[in-house]
């Protein structure tokens, strides 16, 4: 989970079957994990967008680009580090709560921006935003109560401003 | 999701329309529009349609091999004999599957060549159908493209699309999966009037300031060298290479997959590097200060230990593909383009370097440690064989190779004058490649000598083709150099593993009398003096294969060699 070793590089592909094998497939045949992967649509039905967080050093990451743009379905895939970024991730976290806990955690919630999305005398599900991070943070906090359950959506990320990621 | 990798462009390109067929006749159709001649195949239960389709076709040629890997290697050795896509086809399964090894082949030297695989009907895929294998699954990592055609109407487009991926930039195979009852649906073919995939365009133009910073970096250099490799033949650049290398005298080695980028006999030739090249290549890589490095991938049998590799030069590197450059070693400018095209517009720049004590150091390189080999009596030396290939051929035959000694002996002695007269499997070191390879380049230069030379080991691993080769009467030496061992894995336990001989002495049959049996000529030869004539008569052979099993010296080994993962430092230049 070190920051340090971690790469992301965004890449639209063609919206076709067999794409996300092959992408994953050409990370795979190189030894390297997949930290996160997130892929939907995008403004052209035609092309998705992945945001694929890897553990590379950061020496190999314009490589890992220029392997991905030798697929025939990748139109375009840019290591964004170290460009201005918009880096976001949506986590669902379901947490232990009794009536006599849920005001603190929705204290926790409070301060972190979480939405509560349910509620049942023995559990409370909330939804979270932003940079990994933030989302790493409330979830310690959390932690005591007891995590039932966590799905979290993995990094999707832009480039700031005109210029295209 | 929409199947298509083409999707909005799809629908307002121009398309030529025909009237109904099935999908079978629509892939004959569309190899017969990109112009191939001859395919190498077996048919099975999914490719029934396909042959049915054939059978009516009689301006293909399909050659009828005994096993699918062999096809696939003939396509290479078609491919990289001619330039054109080479074609190969097999049954769902285990057909499809034994094409693997032969499309890795293609992948590792950038061959183009399309593979037509049947798959069981669509209802019953995923099933685990009889004779079922996922073929684009499993080929996906091997390939440079592949897809499974679910419709028929489908199958024109597919296909140009195939052919156009496997020739347009970096060459490479592609498979086209195609299920029985999408060859037997009847449709109306579409066929794609423009470029297949016009998303797909590699760069052919090199960046005009990169190209002025190579010219001025060459133009400086006092210790220059060109390390040339396979996308000089690939890229039809051999031309533009040699002029290059004639206006500024710059030395050129070549890789293994380089060889006949130019004629080795060339003044400014210096032939092989690498783990077994020349001595003085090696040393010239050693101490140059710039080096133009030209459709080449610093693959590790050139390099050694890489931090060690041209420790004091600044690197040019010219590719069409982006991925290589800076992969394994750093660019100090980078070029990426057509190598005929950006090399065309590097001599037209360039100014001539003042490299004449470079010359005169090479010079003496080169007279001190040529390539030799000693020949001991009443043994037959394998160095020798190639050397007489070589001198009976001048250089002009198209010769192919398995993989080992032998090859290293070739790729030491054959000195091509030519490109695409070299065929060897480089990258992924096939046994088994160089009969099939030759097959391949017979069909596609029927009027060329061609002529296969291979180990006994490797020969072993595809002979069951000969009688392919004798059916179709193909004029064609076989010369297995024959030294009873898998002469490379037995070098390497020799230095390496204090010549504990594990598993690399062979018992062979007699390969002269299987030739016999099959219908071929078969010559043996075991004392020195019956190898002349024996080679001349198996080259003036016509009407069909010539197998002369030659009985060389066990014990030779193939040097100079750096060993793995070392360094010029460390090359072993005598026993």
């Amino acid at each position: 989970m070190s920051e340090a070793h971690t790469a992301t590089i965004s890449v639209l592909v063609e919206n076709s079957p067999g794409v996300l094998v092959r992408v994953a497939g050409l990370i795979r045949r190189r030894g390297v994990n997949i930290h996160s992967l997130s892929v939907g649509p995008t403004e052209n039905a035609a092309v998705s967008r992945m945001t694929i967080v890897v553990d590379t050093p950061p020496e190999r990451t314009e490589q890992f680009a220029k392997q991905l743009r030798k697929l025939v379905e990748v139109r375009r895939a840019t290591a964004v580090d170290g460009q201005q970024t918009v880096d976001r991730e949506l986590a669902l976290v379901k947490v232990n709560a009794n009536p006599g806990t849920r005001m603190e955690i929705m204290e926790i919630a409070n301060v972190f921006r979480a939405n509560v999305v349910d509620l049942t005398d023995r559990t409370m599900t909330l939804e979270v935003t932003g940079k990994g991070e933030k989302v790493d943070a409330i979830v310690s906090l959390l932690a005591k109560h007891g995590i039932r359950e966590i799905a979290r959506t993995g990094q999707a990320t832009l480039v700031r401003g005109a210029q295209a990621t | 999701m929409a199947k298509q990798i083409v999707s909005a462009p799809a629908a307002r390109r121009r398309t030529s329309r025909a009237t109904k067929m099935t999908g079978a006749q629509v892939l004959v159709e569309t190899l017969r529009r990109e112009r191939v001649k001859v395919l190498f195949g077996h048919p099975g239960g999914a490719s029934l349609p396909i042959y049915d389709a054939l059978y009516d076709a009689t301006d293909i040629r399909h050659v009828l091999v005994r096993h699918e890997q062999v096809a696939a290697h003939a396509a290479v050795g078609y491919a990289r004999a001619s330039g054109r896509v080479g074609v190969c086809t097999a049954t769902s399964g285990p057909g499809a599957t034994n094409l693997v090894t032969g499309i890795t082949d293609a992948m590792m030297d950038s061959v183009p060549v399309v593979a037509i695989t049947g798959q069981v009907p669509r209802p019953v895929i995923g099933n685990d159908a009889f004779q079922e294998a996922d073929v684009t699954g499993v080929t996906m990592p091997i390939t440079k493209w592949n897809v499974l055609v679910m419709r028929a109407d489908d199958v024109a487009r597919r296909v140009q699309q195939a052919f156009y991926i496997a020739r347009t930039g970096r060459p490479g195979p592609v498979l086209v999966d195609i299920p029985r009852d999408v060859s037997q649906e009847s449709c109306d073919p579409e066929f794609v009037d423009g470029i297949p995939v016009p998303e797909y365009r590699p760069v052919l133009d090199g960046n005009p300031n990169q190209i002025a910073a190579a010219a001025e970096l060459l133009g400086s250099a006092q210790r220059p060298m060109i390390y040339a490799g396979g996308g000089i033949i690939s890229g039809n650049a051999s031309a533009e290479l040699t002029a290059l290398a004639e206006r500024t005298r710059i030395p050129v080695a070549l890789t293994l997959m380089g060889k006949g980028a130019m004629d080795e006999l060339h003044p400014c030739c210096l032939g092989m590097l690498g783990m077994h090249g020349s001595a003085y290549a090696n040393w010239a890589m050693n101490e140059a200060d710039v080096i133009l490095a030209v459709g080449v991938r610093f693959d590790d049998r050139v390099t050694g230990r890489l931090r060690d590799f041209a420790p004091r030069a600044r690197f040019i590197h010219i590719d069409i593909d982006p991925a290589e450059i800076g992969k394994n070693k750093p660019a100090h400018v980078p070029i990426v383009g057509d190598a005929a095209r950006v090399l065309a517009a590097l001599a037209a720049q360039v100014r001539p370097p003042q490299i004449d004590p470079w010359w005169a150091q090479i010079t003496e390189w080169r007279e001190r440690h040529p390539f030799r080999y000693r020949q001991r009596d009443g043994q037959i030396s394998a160095q020798f064989v190639c050397d007489l290939i070589n001198r009976l051929t001048g250089g002009t035959a198209i010769v192919t190779t398995d993989v080992g000694q032998h090859q290293m002996w070739m790729a030491q002695w054959y000195r091509p004058r030519a490109p695409r007269s070299f065929i060897s499997s480089g990258g992924l070191g096939t046994m088994g490649f160089g009969f099939p390879a030759a097959m391949g380049a017979k069909f596609a230069c029927p009027d060329r000598q061609v002529i296969a030379v291979v180990g006994d080991g490797g020969y072993q691993m595809t002979m069951q083709d000969l009688i392919t080769a004798v059916e179709h009467r193909l004029a064609l030496p076989i010369i297995v150099v024959n030294n009873g061992a898998l002469g490379m894995v037995r070098q390497w336990q020799t230095f390496f593993y204090r010549n504990r001989l594990s598993s690399s002495i062979l018992r062979n049959p007699d390969f002269a009398r299987i030739a016999e049996a099959f219908g071929a000529r078969g010559i043996r030869v075991d004392r020195p003096e019956q190898v002349e004539p024996a080679l001349r008569s198996a080259l003036a052979t016509e009407d069909g294969p010539c197998v002369v099993d030659v009985i060389v010296d066990p014990e030779e080994n193939c040097l100079p060699m750096i060993p793995s993962g070392q360094s010029v430092a460390e090359m072993i230049l005598d026993e």
